[in-house]
C-alpha cells in the first residue's frame, strides 16, 4: 500500500498533550535554514518539474538529453496520445469509483464498530474484537495474497467491487484505532440525555455521535484516498479485466510498449498524479490539519 | 432494556491525557463491576467489519497455512506434503536473496528517512521564511502514487543522471544505478525514502511541538549552543517518537512493492526482488503452496520484528 502510511499517524495517538508553538527558538537563523530548507525542496519539486517539462516537449526533445531543459516549442499533443493509450476516461471512472466506495465503506463500517466497542467496553465480546480489528495491523497483504486473489476470483470479486471491499478492510485497523480513540473523548453525558429522551442507540449514533465525529471522519476519510487512489499492489493482483483497471496499474504500459515516446508517458504519468496533488493544492489547508490529527490524536 | 448505564462521567481526563495506554489495552474504563446487558444495536454495529474481515483475511490467511502443507499449484488436486516446502525454502538460495536485500533494504531506508525527516522537521520548527511554503512542499511526496513517481524516478536515474553527469565530465558516473545490480538498491532506497519522508516528519513536528520552550530558555540561560540543545535536549525528547516511525517504516518497507516494480522490478536479475515481489510469483508457475509457506515465514518474520521493537517501546516507557 505504501504511500501514505496512515499507520503513522495512528501510532502517535495520544502520545502528545496539548500541542504548543514551540518554534522560533533560534531568533538569529532565519535566512541560513530557510535556504537550506529551499535547496531540500527541490528533491520534491524537481522531479515534479521533470515530469512537466517532459510531458511538454515533441517527441524528438524528449529522446534527447537529461530531460530537465525547459520545453520549447510547447507540445501538448502528448496529452491527447496519452488519453487514449491508457483510456484515461474509463481508468479514471475505475479508480474514483474505487476510492469512492472505499471511502464510503471505511467512514461506516469503522464509525459504527468503534463506537459499538468503545460503549461495551467492559463487555469482553467488544475488547476481543478491538484486539481483533487491530492486530490485522501486522497482517500485510503479501501475506493473504495468494489465497485471498483466489478467494475473490470464486466469489466473482476479481473486479473493482473486490477491491474496494479489500481496500476497507485492509484500511481497518487504522480506522478503528483513530475513531476509537476520538470517541473516548466524547463524553457519553450527551448520549445519556438523548436516551432519556426516547431515543434509541440506532438514533443516537446517527444524530448525535456521528455528527460529532466531523473531524475525525475528514481524517480517515483522507486516509482511506490517499491508500486507495494511489494502490497499485491490490488493483494489479485482484482485478482480472485489464479494461478495468485503475490509473496507477494502467501506467504499466509505458514499461511494456517500446514504441511509445517519453513525452506520451510523462504526460501520462502528470494526468495520473494530478488529481492527487490538485486536491492537495486546493484543499491543502483542511488535509494538512486532518492528517496533522490523525498524528496528534 | 438496561441502559442506565454509568453516573459516572465517561473518561473525559483519560482521553486528555493522551491515551498512554497501551495497543492492546485501550482505556480501559478501570474495571467497571457492573455489566449491564449489551443492546442489540450494538451487535449489529460491531458485526459487518467483524464478519468481513474474518471472512476475507482471516479465513483466507488460515487456508493459506493449510495450503503451505501441500504440493498445490493453485488449483485442482493437492496431496499433504508435511513441512517440506518449509524445509526447501530455508536453503532455496532466491529466497534467501529475497529476505536479505528485504531486510537490509529496509534499514538502510529507516535510517535515511528518519535522518532526513528530523532534519526537516528541526529546520521547519526553527524560525524561516515561508514555513507554510516549505511545510506543504514536503508533504506533497505524501500524495502521490508510489509507481508513478518511481516511473518518474526510473527516468531520472536510468537517464538525466547520466546525461547530467557526461556532462559535467564525470566519466564514473555515467552509466545508470540502475543496471548494475551492486547499485541498483541505492534507487529503491532513495525513491522509498522520498515518498516515506512525509509521515515521519508529521510524527517529529508534532513531537517537537510537545517540547516546553522552557527547557530550551533554562538551555539558555545555561549557555548552550544550538549544537548542544540539539543533541541534549531535542534527540533525547524525541527519543520515543524516533523508535514509532522505526517501528512504522520496518512494518512498510518490509512489504516493499509498489515503488519497486516501477523502479527496478527486482532487477537488474533478482537484486531488488522483495520478499512480497517472491511471494507474488506464487501466481504463475505452480509454485503456489511454495510461495505460501513462503508468506508464513514472511509473516512470522513480521510480527517477530515488529514484537521485538514494542518490547523496545515498553521499555522505553512509550507507548503506542
Amino acid at each position: 500500500m505504501a504511500v501514505t502510511d496512515p499507520a503513522t499517524a495512528a501510532s502517535v495517538a495520544g502520545l502528545t498533550g496539548a500541542p504548543r508553538r514551540g518554534a522560533d527558538r533560534t531568533p538569529r537563523r532565519g535566512w541560513g535554514v530557510t535556504a537550506l530548507l529551499v535547496l531540500a525542496a527541490l528533491t520534491v519539486l524537481l522531479p515534479l518539474y521533470l515530469a512537466v517539462a517532459m510531458a511538454l516537449k515533441t517527441p524528438e526533445q524528449a529522446a534527447a538529453g537529461s530531460g530537465f531543459t525547459l520545453p520549447w516549442p510547447l507540445n501538448v499533443a502528448s496529452f491527447a496520445d496519452a488519453w487514449t493509450l491508457t483510456g484515461f476516461p474509463r481508468a479514471f471512472a475505475v479508480s474514483l469509483l474505487i476510492s469512492a466506495v472505499t471511502v464510503a465503506g471505511t467512514l461506516l463500517l469503522a464509525s459504527v464498530a468503534s463506537y459499538a466497542i468503545v460503549r461495551n467496553w467492559e463487555h469482553r465480546l467488544f475488547r476481543w474484537s478491538y484486539v481483533y480489528l487491530l492486530a490485522a495491523m501486522f497482517i500485510p497483504f503479501p501475506v493473504v495474497a495468494l489465497p485471498q486473489v483466489k478467494l475473490t476470483g470464486e466469489l466473482g470479486l476479481d473486479n473493482p467491487g473486490g477491491v474496494a471491499l479489500l481496500h476497507v478492510l485492509f484500511q481497518m485497523s487504522f480506522s478503528v484505532l483513530l475513531y476509537s480513540a476520538f470517541l473516548r473523548s466524547i463524553p457519553e453525558e450527551l448520549e445519556e440525555s438523548a436516551r432519556l429522551d426516547g431515543a434509541s442507540t440506532w438514533q443516537v449514533f446517527w444524530r448525535l455521535t456521528f455528527p460529532l465525529l466531523a473531524p475525525m471522519n475528514a481524517t480517515v476519510g483522507i486516509f482511506a484516498f490517499l491508500a486507495s487512489w494511489n494502490d497499485y499492489m491490490m488493483p494489479s493482483l485482484i482485478t482480472s479485466d485489464q479494461s478495468l483497471q485503475t490509473i496507477p496499474v494502467v501506467q504499466k504500459i509505458f514499461q511494456l510498449a517500446f514504441s511509445t515516446d517519453y513525452n506520451v508517458a510523462f504526460a501520462s504519468y502528470l494526468m495520473a498524479i494530478a488529481p492527487t496533488i490538485l486536491v492537495y493544492v486546493l484543499a491543502q489547508r483542511w488535509v494538512m490539519s486532518g492528517v496533522t490529527r490523525g498524528a496528534i490524536k | 432494556m438496561a441502559t442506565t448505564s454509568s453516573p459516572l462521567p465517561r473518561s473525559g481526563a483519560r482521553a486528555r491525557d493522551g491515551g498512554r495506554d497501551d495497543l492492546q489495552v485501550p482505556p480501559a474504563p478501570a474495571a467497571r463491576p457492573r455489566r449491564r446487558r449489551v443492546e442489540g444495536t450494538y451487535y449489529l454495529f460491531l458485526l459487518p467489519a467483524v464478519a468481513l474481515f474474518t471472512l476475507f483475511v482471516t479465513l483466507p490467511a488460515l487456508y493459506g497455512m493449510v495450503l503451505s502443507l501441500t504440493n498445490s499449484i493453485g488449483f485442482g488436486r493437492s496431496e499433504f506434503v508435511g513441512l517440506s516446502n518449509y524445509a526447501v525454502l530455508f536453503t532455496d538460495p532466491e529466497v534467501l536473496r529475497s529476505y536479505g536485500f528485504t531486510i537490509g533494504f529496509s534499514v538502510a531506508t529507516v535510517v535515511l528517512t528518519n535522518v532526513v525527516a528530523l532534519a526537516l522537521a528541526v529546520g521547519l520548527n526553527a524560525r524561516i521564511k515561508a514555513k507554510t511554503a516549505l511545510r506543504a512542499v514536503f508533504f506533497l511526496p505524501m500524495v502521490v502514487s508510489g509507481i508513478v513517481i518511481a516511473f518518474v524516478f526510473n527516468y531520472v536515474f536510468s537517464t538525466s543522471l547520466p546525461a547530467l553527469a557526461g556532462a559535467l565530465g564525470l566519466e564514473s558516473m555515467t552509466t545508470s544505478v540502475l543496471a548494475d545490480p551492486d547499485t541498483a538498491w541505492i534507487a529503491v532506497v532513495v525513491v522509498t525514502a522520498w515518498q516515506a519522508v512525509p509521515s515521519a516528519l508529521i510524527i517529529y513536528l508534532a513531537g517537537l511541538l510537545a517540547i516546553p520552550e522552557e527547557v530550551y530558555e533554562a538551555a539558555d540561560l545555561d549557555g548552550a549552543g544550538s549544537r548542544r540543545k540539539f543533541w541534549s535536549i531535542t534527540l533525547p525528547l524525541l527519543a520515543g517518537y524516533l523508535v514509532i516511525n522505526t517501528v512504522l517504516g520496518f512494518k512498510n518497507f518490509l512489504n516493499a512493492y509498489d515503488v519497486i516494480v516501477g523502479l527496478t522490478d527486482g532487477g537488474p536479475g533478482t537484486s531488488t526482488r522483495s520478499v512480497a515481489m517472491t511471494i507474488f510469483t506464487g501466481f504463475t508457475g505452480g509454485d503456489y503452496a511454495y510461495q505460501m509457506a513462503n508468506a508464513v515465514v514472511f509473516f512470522v518474520v513480521t510480527v517477530v520484528i515488529s514484537v521485538l521493537q514494542l518490547q523496545i517501546i515498553r521499555r522505553r516507557g512509550v507507548s503506542l
